[in-house]
């Protein structure tokens, strides 16, 4: 388009050429240091990026449509908006994050596993900045392929159940998706090419939103959509894949699928759903709300009962994504900004939840609470950070969460009364099951597991501290987060009027 | 002078700092330092109060907003301050009071070790910080960060000896009953969001904001905010986490009993009296949770124990005296309760932090007695509570109480009598404590009463400031009866609209007269049951329901928590593992057989594949001739 390397550009293509490289990067250090300096590089323009918000001064910045395949109406059309911005901030803010808090952990071969998270990330961001339906689903594919290699290469003892689980659920629900974007596809009117040519139908994003469909052909169509972003969230039911997938697969891993790779999912559905569908998503919202606020109470009380940590902090995880779910079905300025403000606030945490465990596992041996006791007397710094984190995670005032839940109540006792009092008793159970894990593990006389263990190192000290300032940044003044991602709110809900 | 409001942030943020410096620095400062500087930093918010408190008497009120919190296109909410006649008050009881305990806990704490030491002072400057938030915001979400805040410090602090289990259960149980009562809060927030889109009290309590709640908003709205102040207040059905709660040390109880924590349910219902005013069904059954709570507590006392447990469940008896107050709208008696209150009831705290120190931890009162011979001070500081909180004419909680209780015989001589008796029942089960603990003869074992001691000066001079408070305390509110002017209910005025039901003063009369009577018969009574108390054996009859707190705990272990864990058990067992795992392996088993059959295809005869490619190519050409 422009004359300039756009924002886009930089972060899919240089995240991508740094997976190559790693991949021909054999020693175990020159992998990982690679994949941290790397993984800044990308940082440091997704920061720039968000100094160049202003569309009406630097659209040419933020947009870039190159020619591809023409002859289909395709063209592979990347655009950084405030959604974007927002989500490929959090992809490249939680990379350098993840590589420096596990840098510990020695794979082996180390080339492979740093190249595929680094090809996991471009794909993520190819996700967050396609507007163009093929060259979205092609890296919603690259996204989750990497992972399953992850998984079944470097994850725990079972992880060829894990994985397998995994794929199917995942692979399922691409299918019905590209089933559903041809569907579209077929129905979308004319398109004109700068240069003249014409072709019949387009994958372009706008073309999708202006394509012919009648409502019984939306109906069906969301729900081939919704399938597959609800897996991804996961939402009740779609959702067991999950704690099976985050308890074996390496825990950087893990904090990919966890921090990152669940916003896919209700990315989908704000970049995809519900403009393409906007009917059907208008009538099915309140189902869909139902379906999320279940899914609260039942992975909550599933992580009231669990032993094993990992799973516990996958079933809180979706009891939170099923807040944000209901939220962004809800439809109101306050809901759905909630979504955008957790969406962002949920990966930072959770990602801090995880270098907590990873630290536990890798020094104890042990995946269940009822083995472990007494951590805070060996580990007191590791502690503090926990239960900053912890706090986060049942969303007390001061921290980054409580903002976004607090919104999301108020957006959804705005739709319905009784969506706020069902959805919050979620509130007093994540106090339950996040309350029960610190005392049982953290606090108590030290055991012989946990006699021995050392405190948290630099790099993961450095990692929790980044953030520990976000949920305090974030909890005090969330502001900013707001005005970045406002636009995208008001412009979501005028979609739908 | 004038320009204080420019210095109000300093008020919680300099317990803030102390809060930081002192977890941060844990490891490298000395007691001394940790112990003054938290103290030091309540000190200084404390002569700010003060300052504060003069502004706001001879100035009038202010407001203060910082910045925006939350901005969206509809919905605006500021990080502001507001500061009247009520929140200037509550400073000057939370910094005051908090400061005396700082003080004692200096002493009290010594023998932890120097980080721990660091991390008990942190705790309770965040405890402070909380509480001043709550009672400082402008609005009912800054309030909402405060009541939260002041819950996780109970949490922290209850669990402060985090080794053993059972204190951090009860810190768990105490953050979780909170929580339940927050719930109540956020939605009689969300409620009024969503009805009149603020939740800021000056524009919230106008006539034109009112007036766009119907009945069933205000009904509404106060009963769910009331359901808050149950859980942070200690009423009926959420006060069993705060005898629990006495699991944390010593003085962080006088700070959760007496300056924070159980009185923001109070502050809250005062701070929205205006709504509650409103609400006549609202009231009702805050006068009825009140009523039950003082009397059940009262009656479970008479049967404890240990020492803390008696204090704890009197104070739980005594805010439901203060809902009784505010139930009758009668405001001005609730908050004067919670002064002398604060006063009396941090001071036998921590006079019974002053017991346990010298009995080397023992709690239970069965086993000292004759204390008074050994620790002079203390003794004569807890009984000069005793006769506060039992009302005895000249100490403080005489006019609170007597005021309570005028108001409840303004609604009538039935609530007047129960909530008389439940009075008696105090002065009763106070005065079984005060005689067993400090008079007869001791029963502890030899060592115990060779270690016997007076505590050290910084223990007991706070114990000292508090008695004196808790007898001249009441001058603030002496009643017209009794020739005064009732300072504090003229200072609330622009806040608070006194309740119209003026009594005449000789029925004032007869009421003092008749509870005078009454209490110090019950006084009489516990002296001559326990003056010469020999221990004796385990309750039974309706004693051991008594001693065992009515079996509410076990009630709602098998009522509530086991149900519900078992619905958990089930979730996973069941719906997760057999159902839904059981359906997607089903159709990973499906592709599994489809493919096995599949794979016979590839036979390795090029005869059957060129037969499957001719299929195939057929098919393409069908397609291509359909589409």
């Amino acid at each position: 388009m422009g004359n300039y390397i756009t924002f886009p550009e930089l972060l899919l293509w240089l995240t991508l050429v740094a997976g190559i490289i790693a991949f021909f990067l054999k020693k175990q250090g020159s992998a990982k240091a690679w994949a941290i300096l790397s993984s800044l590089i990308i940082l440091g323009v997704s920061v720039a990026s968000l100094f160049f918000a202003d569309d009406a001064k630097y659209a040419s910045f933020n947009k870039v449509n190159y020619y591809w395949l023409k002859y289909i109406g395709n063209s592979f059309y990347l655009g950084l908006d405030s959604t974007g911005r927002l989500l490929t901030f959090l992809t490249a803010l939680s990379f350098p994050i993840i590589f420096i808090s596990t840098q510990q952990n020695n794979y082996k071969n180390p080339n492979s596993f740093y190249g595929l998270m680094l090809l996991t990330q471009a794909g993520l961001m190819g996700v967050f900045l396609a507007w163009d339906a093929l060259v979205f689903y092609f890296f919603w594919e690259l996204a989750l392929i990497p992972v399953y290699f992850l998984c079944s290469m470097w994850g725990g003892e079972k992880r060829i159940q894990a994985t397998f689980k995994f794929f199917v659920y995942t692979f399922a629900g691409s299918l019905l998706m590209l089933i559903g974007i041809i569907y579209v596809y077929l129905h979308t009117p004319e398109r004109a090419f700068d240069d003249g040519h014409i072709s019949q139908h387009s994958f372009a994003l706008q073309s999708f939103m202006h394509a012919v469909l009648s409502k019984g052909e939306q109906t069906w169509l969301f729900w081939l959509f919704f399938a597959a972003f609800a897996i991804k969230m996961p939402i009740f039911p779609f959702h067991t894949w999950q704690p099976d997938t985050y308890d074996q697969s390496p825990t950087s891993v893990t904090m990919v699928l966890s921090g990152v790779m669940v916003k896919m999912g209700l990315f989908g559905v704000i970049r995809w759903l519900m403009p393409v569908l906007p009917d059907a998503s208008l009538q099915f919202a309140n189902l869909v709300i139902v379906l999320s606020i279940i899914g609260i109470l039942y992975a909550s009380f599933i992580a009231i009962k669990q032993d094993n940590i990992k799973k516990l902090i996958a079933y809180s995880s979706i009891a939170h994504i099923g807040l944000m779910s209901a939220a962004l079905f809800a439809n109101n300025e306050m809901s759905v900004q909630g979504v955008y403000l957790q969406m962002f606030s949920h990966g930072i945490n959770i990602i801090g939840m995880w270098i907590v465990v990873d630290m536990l596992e890798k020094q104890t041996g042990a995946k269940n609470i009822s083995q472990l006791s007494g951590v805070a007397h060996k580990a007191p710094a590791l502690t503090i950070f926990l239960v900053i984190i912890a706090l986060a995670n049942i969303a007390l005032p001061l921290t980054n969460a409580f903002v976004g839940e607090f919104l999301m109540f108020g957006g959804l006792y705005k739709a319905n009364v009784w969506y706020a009092v069902v959805a919050g008793l979620g509130i007093i159970l994540a106090a339950v099951y996040t309350l029960r894990m610190i005392q049982k593990v953290f606090y108590g006389e030290s055991n012989a597991l946990t006699q021995n263990m050392q405190d948290i190192s630099l790099g993961q000290k450095f990692a929790l501290g980044v953030i520990v300032v976000f949920i305090f940044g974030l909890g005090i003044m969330p502001q900013p987060l707001i005005e970045l991602t406002k636009e995208a709110v008001n412009g979501l809900l005028a979609i739908k009027k | 002078m004038s320009n204080i409001s420019a210095l109000i942030w300093l008020i919680p943020v300099l317990p803030l700092i102390g809060f930081l410096v002192n977890g941060l620095g844990r490891k490298q400062l000395s007691k001394g330092i940790s112990g003054t500087l938290g103290s030091g930093v309540i000190l200084a918010s404390f002569i700010l109060s003060v300052l504060v408190f003069f502004q706001v008497k001879n100035v009038g009120a202010f407001n203060v907003n910082f910045f925006d919190f939350i901005r969206l296109s509809d919905f605006k909410l500021a990080f502001e301050f507001k500061v009247d006649q009520l929140s200037a008050i509550f400073l000057l009881v939370i910094t005051g009071i908090g400061f005396l305990i700082h003080v004692y806990s200096t002493s009290y704490m010594h023998e932890e070790p120097s980080k721990d030491f660091a991390k008990y002072f942190s705790y309770l400057n965040l405890f402070v910080f909380s509480m001043l938030l709550l009672v400082m915001g402008g609005n009912f979400v800054i309030m909402f960060i405060g009541w939260e805040g002041v819950g996780l410090c109970s949490y922290l602090l209850i669990g402060f000896w985090f080794k053993k289990p059972e204190y951090t259960s009860a810190a768990n149980k105490a953050f979780i009953m909170n929580r339940i009562g927050d719930l109540g809060f956020l939605l009689a927030v969300f409620w009024l969001i969503a009805k009149v889109g603020t939740a800021n009290y000056d524009v919230l309590f106008t006539p034109e904001t009112l007036k766009l709640l119907t009945a069933t908003d205000i009904t509404g709205i106060t009963l769910l905010l009331f359901v808050g102040a149950t859980g942070k207040s200690a009423q009926i059905p959420l006060y069993t986490w705060l005898p629990d709660a006495m699991a944390g040390p010593t003085p962080v109880s006088a700070l959760i009993h007496a300056a924070t924590m159980v009185t923001a349910g109070i502050y809250m219902i005062a701070r929205s009296n205006t709504l509650f005013s409103l609400a006549p069904i609202t009231q009702t059954v805050i006068t009825v949770v009140g009523l039950a709570t003082a009397l059940l507590a009262a009656s479970i006392a008479i049967k404890q124990n240990d020492i803390k447990k008696i204090l704890a469940y009197s104070t739980v008896s005594q805010l439901g005296f203060m809902f009784l107050a505010l139930g009758t709208g009668n405001y001005t008696a609730a908050v004067f309760h919670v002064i002398t209150h604060a006063f009396f009831k941090a001071l036998m705290f921590l006079g019974s932090g002053s017991v346990i120190h010298a009995m080397g931890g023992e709690q239970d009162i069965r086993k000292m007695g004759g204390l008074h011979k050994h620790m002079k001070i203390t003794s004569i500081t807890f009984l000069i509570g005793c006769l506060a909180i039992s009302g005895i004419p000249g100490f403080s909680g005489f006019f609170s109480k007597d005021e309570i209780l005028a108001g409840a015989y303004g609604h009538g001589p039935l609530l007047y009598g129960i909530a008389l008796f439940a009075a008696l029942l105090t002065a009763f089960y106070m005065f079984r404590l005060y005689f067993i603990t400090f008079r007869g003869t001791f029963r502890g074992t030899h060592e115990q009463e060779h270690h016997l001691h007076e505590s050290p000066s910084a223990m007991t001079i706070p114990l000292i400031i508090l008695a004196i408070l808790s007898v001249v305390g009441g001058v603030i509110g002496v009643p017209e009866a009794l020739g005064g002017h009732h300072e504090l209910a003229q200072f609330l005025s622009p806040i608070v609209k006194t309740a119209s039901h003026h009594l005449d003063h000789s029925t004032e009369y007869i009421l003092m007269g008749l509870s005078t009577v009454l209490v110090l018969a019950s006084i009489f009574t516990a002296f001559s049951l326990y003056k010469n108390y020999k221990a004796e054996g385990e309750a039974t009859g309706f004693g051991k329901v008594l001693q065992n707190k009515w079996y509410v705990d076990e009630l709602y272990q098998t009522a509530i928590v086991q149900p519900l864990a078992a619905l958990g058990a089930f979730f996973n067992n069941i719906i997760e593992k057999k159902v839904i795992d059981g359906f997607v392996n089903g159709v990973g088993r499906a592709v599994n057989y489809g493919s096995r059959q599949i794979r016979l295809l590839q036979s390795g005869q090029v005869g059957a594949y060129v037969l499957l490619m001719v299929i195939g190519m057929l098919l393409l050409f069908i397609i291509q001739l359909f589409v």
